[in-house]
């Protein structure tokens, strides 16, 4: 293969994003949006021919391109396997759901929305691409700019301290990641991560980097007690910003803990791993009780986001097969459901500008087919067996039970607690009697959220029922990669 | 025999600012082309600048001018900096009602005397350039003579830089008694131990250079003539002098006194925190974006001296990178402010800026990437800046440093967003004029579409920069 595939999923949103930058303003701005639309379907076949192509039975990185870039220290390299092509595509799915979102829920600047959501995708594909560390870092941050300007400029009333604050604590966290990454560079003379895979980093340095990288995801995913920032950025962010963020931005930390922390530091992650325990139950349980308080629907979401997390974090750091696979497949099915949980949120908020739950209720008689979808990503979210929400908490605590037997019982707590928030909020807002009047006469799905919804929607369920595509596509490199784990361990036991 | 062609600039460049005077005394109404033929004269300058990237190193005039790679490399940047900003400030000087002849002539003897520091060998030399361009940068800083602030800065500027000259000299004749040489070269041969008076010698030039700088604790005196003195001086002394100065400041650390470096290193890297920290912290509190930018300065000081402290030729590149960037950013963002004009009148508050992107789309898409370079986010040109000073930092295993160093970036992130958010997250207050000069748009482009597009090929600066080597 000498066609840059990779390249050219990085490269096609930021050329059309420039595409657009040169377009008029107009007051509909439909070319802008059909180029868009256009660029991020064109993108999202190439990911479908990508995954087509890919090679499901090695577990070695594939499509590698490198270039020389800096002085030869560094290198832009970019390369996939079965852990990054799942976030691949799940980028270039939600982006053109952005896009279509975009119809109903931006009044204003739509071009430059555009331009930004369009950025971000670039940055993103990148994220889950490269190869390099110093590469990663640079499309990690660089998807702070697009986001805090999605944030600020089309954000709700408090859009500029949520923008702030999102801005600064992903900061915080992520400049420890670089003194890392160079600290690494300098130990080992690469960043290169196929060859840090082979060299692998002295033990005692591990500790130190691996807190430093922890650092950084750990706002980013986000853990207990650094999550604050993500229920005001969701609250405050438009419709189409929430989904990204949701969707995609906290997926980013959970393939880093991955890909990096347990991949360059396995012994400082094994060293760690109870610590990530406690963090994660504490998420799960905790900000489950605080989904079950919250009066502000996206809030409750955002919320029960960080729990989902809480379980996505805990299942990585087991080092099971199943712990792990369940991890990847929860944040895709989490990808999935909270983007559309906050969909739907939307086309309520569209309708009437209110997200209070205590302003809905008896739906279910206006809005019949809103009702249906929105009952099938709670109960998603719930993690019903029939949904995808199912397999991967279900992965996540049989690796867990492996682990350790009262870290799962906790977990399971968690998933009781999940469908209390959600079933409630489900029937506090479908369900009983219309107390409000404005409500009669709102309409049901307009032709481009059913599009959306039912998309979705029938994702979910088709991997719900039949995951098998995705766990062959991960298969083989998650017991690569935990076979390396475990060799590392035992040589390191060895020489102690 | 004195190679008198590798000074061929400095002569020249004296020999237009006396042709350019008798110009201005003898002909009427000639301060237009006297403006013109300054930019000029410095475009000349360039060229026959970049012959000097071939020679080899050259000492001349009883080994007291030094030609090198980095004094050549420095040059350029003085004059390509000195040309943008010319080119930039000409219609904020004919608004503001200074547009005389004195001033271009003013700026190019000030440039001349950069010229002279950046390739001094010798003590004195290096103080005559420094006088040179000291002395002139007094009557630039108060050149809006009617303006209450301008003078004040300018006296401000001046009672405080003779204080530090005066500190500076004391250091010069130390060294001279206890090395018995004022030659750079010979002060390194004739120092065999460690004496005090010495180390208090180079403390004492140091505290001189710092206060050029401007490094914490000597910064008092750049908030305050920043903001009083016409905007066209200011962009002058974010960039001209502090790439002069880190010049000297190199090669006066890591010529004679590299053996020393137990003792000075110290010094340098107190100087890096404090300013780091320093700048990112009182930049919070600012109102006026002059003001602003002089903390914000500080700061970008404190980075590059990062790299000085290390005491490697990757340090040394690593900051000669980062001024270079440096220069562009500031370039980018002055060049915005003198775009904030209105009936005659330049605004230079942050809230003038409130909602600019609704009025002035491209301004403001400018601001927006020259603020978040300044901040450090990649994939910006700034963050590479200070990519490689941490690179340098870390390989010597300085880590405190370099954390401290990044965290005063997240600090200075903050007050860099509140700009952005006033552009971009408040509502519309002015709408500017928009017939603004060819040569100011070409120096916002220019510079903003270097720092833009930087990443694509990053290493083509460094490839330079990497020729430049000290030990």
């Amino acid at each position: 293969m000498n066609f840059p595939i990779l390249s050219s999923l990085i490269l096609l949103p930021f050329i059309g994003s420039l595409f657009i930058f040169f377009i008029r303003a107009t007051e509909k701005n439909y070319t802008a949006k059909y180029v868009a639309l256009f660029i991020t379907t064109a993108n999202l076949i190439l990911s479908l021919y990508l995954w087509v192509i890919f090679d499901k039975n090695i577990s070695a990185f594939q499509f590698i391109e490198e270039k020389n870039w800096l002085l030869g220290i560094i290198n832009y390299k970019v390369g996939i396997d079965g852990i990054s092509i799942l976030f691949v595509l799940l980028t270039t799915f939600i982006t053109p759901i952005c896009i279509i979102s975009v119809n109903s829920t931006i009044k204003y600047r739509i071009k430059d929305f555009l331009i930004a959501i369009l950025l971000m995708e670039s940055l993103m594909i990148g994220v889950f691409c490269s190869l390099d560390l110093v590469i990663f870092y640079l499309f990690f941050e660089g998807g702070l700019i697009p986001m805090f300007l999605i944030i600020g400029i089309w954000g709700g009333d408090r859009r500029v301290y949520s923008a702030f604050k999102f801005f600064l604590y992903t900061l915080l966290g992520s400049v420890l990641m670089l003194v890392a990454i160079i600290s690494i560079y300098w130990i080992t003379g690469t960043t290169d991560v196929e060859q840090l895979y082979e060299i692998g980093i002295a033990e005692n340095y591990q500790n130190l980097l691996w807190l430093a990288f922890f650092s950084s995801f750990a706002v980013k995913t986000p853990m207990w007690p650094v999550h604050t920032w993500l229920p005001d950025a969701h609250v405050e962010a438009p419709t189409a910003g929430s989904v990204l963020l949701a969707a995609i931005l906290l997926k980013m930390a959970g393939y880093g803990f991955i890909r990096f922390s347990i991949g360059l530091f396995p012994l400082a992650s094994a060293y760690f791993a109870p610590l990530v325990f406690v963090l994660s139950i504490i998420a799960i349980i905790y900000t489950s009780l605080v989904a079950l308080m919250q009066d502000d629907m996206k809030k409750l979401i955002a919320y029960s986001s960080v729990a989902h997390m809480g379980f996505v974090t805990l299942g990585i750091f087991t080092m099971t097969q199943q712990g792990i696979e369940g991890s990847i497949f929860q944040m895709i099915s989490h990808g999935l459901i909270s983007a559309a949980l906050f969909l739907c949120v939307g086309v309520l908020y569209e309708r009437k500008h209110t997200r209070l739950i205590n302003n809905y209720g008896g739906i279910v008689s206006i809005m019949p087919r809103y009702s249906v979808v929105f009952m099938i990503f709670t109960l998603g979210a719930v993690g019903l067996p029939g949904t995808t929400g199912f397999i991967g908490e279900f992965l996540i605590l049989i690796g867990a039970f492996k682990k350790n037997f009262l870290v799962a019982i906790l977990a399971s707590i968690g998933v009781i607690l999940s469908a209390a928030y959600m079933l409630w909020l489900y029937r506090r807002v479908i369900f009983g009697e219309i107390t409000n009047i404005n409500l009669k006469g709102m309409l049901d799905l307009k032709r481009s959220e059913s599009i959306i919804l039912y998309s979705i929607a029938i994702l979910t369920l088709l991997f719900g029922f039949y995951p098998d595509p995705l766990f062959k596509t991960i298969s083989f490199s998650v017991s690569n990669f935990i076979e390396n784990y475990n060799q590392n361990l035992a040589i390191s036991i060895v020489s102690k | 025999m004195i190679n008198l062609e590798l000074v061929f600039s400095e002569i020249f460049l004296s020999l237009s600012i006396m042709a350019l005077l008798l110009i201005g005394v003898y002909k009427k109404n000639s301060t237009n082309m006297i403006y013109n033929l300054s930019v000029v004269s410095l475009l000349i300058m360039l060229i026959l600048n970049l012959n000097l990237f071939n020679s080899k190193d050259v000492t001349l005039f009883g080994n007291g001018y030094k030609i090198d790679f980095m004094s050549s490399f420095m040059k350029f940047l003085i004059t390509i900096s000195g040309i943008f900003v010319m080119l930039s400030s000409s219609k904020y000087l004919k608004v503001t009602k200074i547009f005389k002849i004195e001033y271009p002539i003013l700026l190019l003897s000030s440039i001349l005397g950069m010229l002279i520091m950046i390739s001094s060998n010798d003590l004195i030399v290096f103080y005559m350039g420094l006088e040179l361009q000291s002395l002139a940068l007094y009557v630039l800083a108060s050149f809006d003579r009617n303006n209450k602030l301008s003078s004040e800065s300018g006296l401000k500027y001046f009672v405080l830089s003779a204080l530090s000259s005066g500190l500076l000299l004391y250091g010069c004749s130390l060294i001279y008694g206890f090395a018995g040489s004022t030659n750079f070269d010979e002060i390194s041969a004739n120092i065999d131990q460690v004496q005090y008076g010495l180390t208090l010698g180079i403390v004492f030039i140091l505290v001189g250079l710092a206060f050029k700088i401007s490094a914490v604790p000597f910064h008092m005196w750049a908030p305050d003539v920043y903001e009083g003195s016409p905007t066209s001086v200011t962009i002058f002394f974010a960039i001209l002098p502090k790439i002069a100065a880190l010049t000297v400041l190199i090669r006066f650390l890591y010529v004679p006194f590299i053996n020393l470096i137990e003792q000075w290193q110290v010094i340098i890297i107190f100087l890096s925190i404090a300013s780091m920290i320093f700048g990112a912290v009182a930049a919070i509190g600012q109102k006026n974006l002059k003001r602003l930018m002089a903390y914000s300065s500080i700061s970008h000081m404190g980075f590059a001296l990062a790299g000085l402290s290390v005491g490697s030729n990757e340090g040394i590149q690593s900051s000669i990178t980062y001024v270079s960037i440096y220069l562009f950013m500031n370039l980018a963002f002055f060049s915005c402010l003198f775009m904030l004009r209105k009936e005659e009148k330049y605004f230079e508050n942050i809230d003038d800026l409130s909602g600019l992107s609704k009025n002035h789309p491209m301004l403001s898409l400018s601001l927006l990437i020259v603020l978040f370079s300044l901040a450090g986010i990649p994939p910006l040109a700034g963050f590479f800046a200070k990519f490689y000073i941490f690179l340098a930092v870390i390989e010597k295993e300085m880590y405190f440093l370099a954390i401290i160093g990044l965290l005063s970036t997240v600090v200075a992130a903050f007050y860099y967003l509140r700009i952005i958010k006033t552009i971009y997250f408040d509502d519309a207050k002015h709408k500017y004029d928009l017939n603004h000069n060819l040569g100011l748009k070409l120096s916002l482009t220019f510079s903003t579409i270097i720092i833009l597009i930087y990443f694509i090929y990053p290493s083509y600066l460094l490839e330079i920069v990497s020729k430049i080597t000290i030990l």
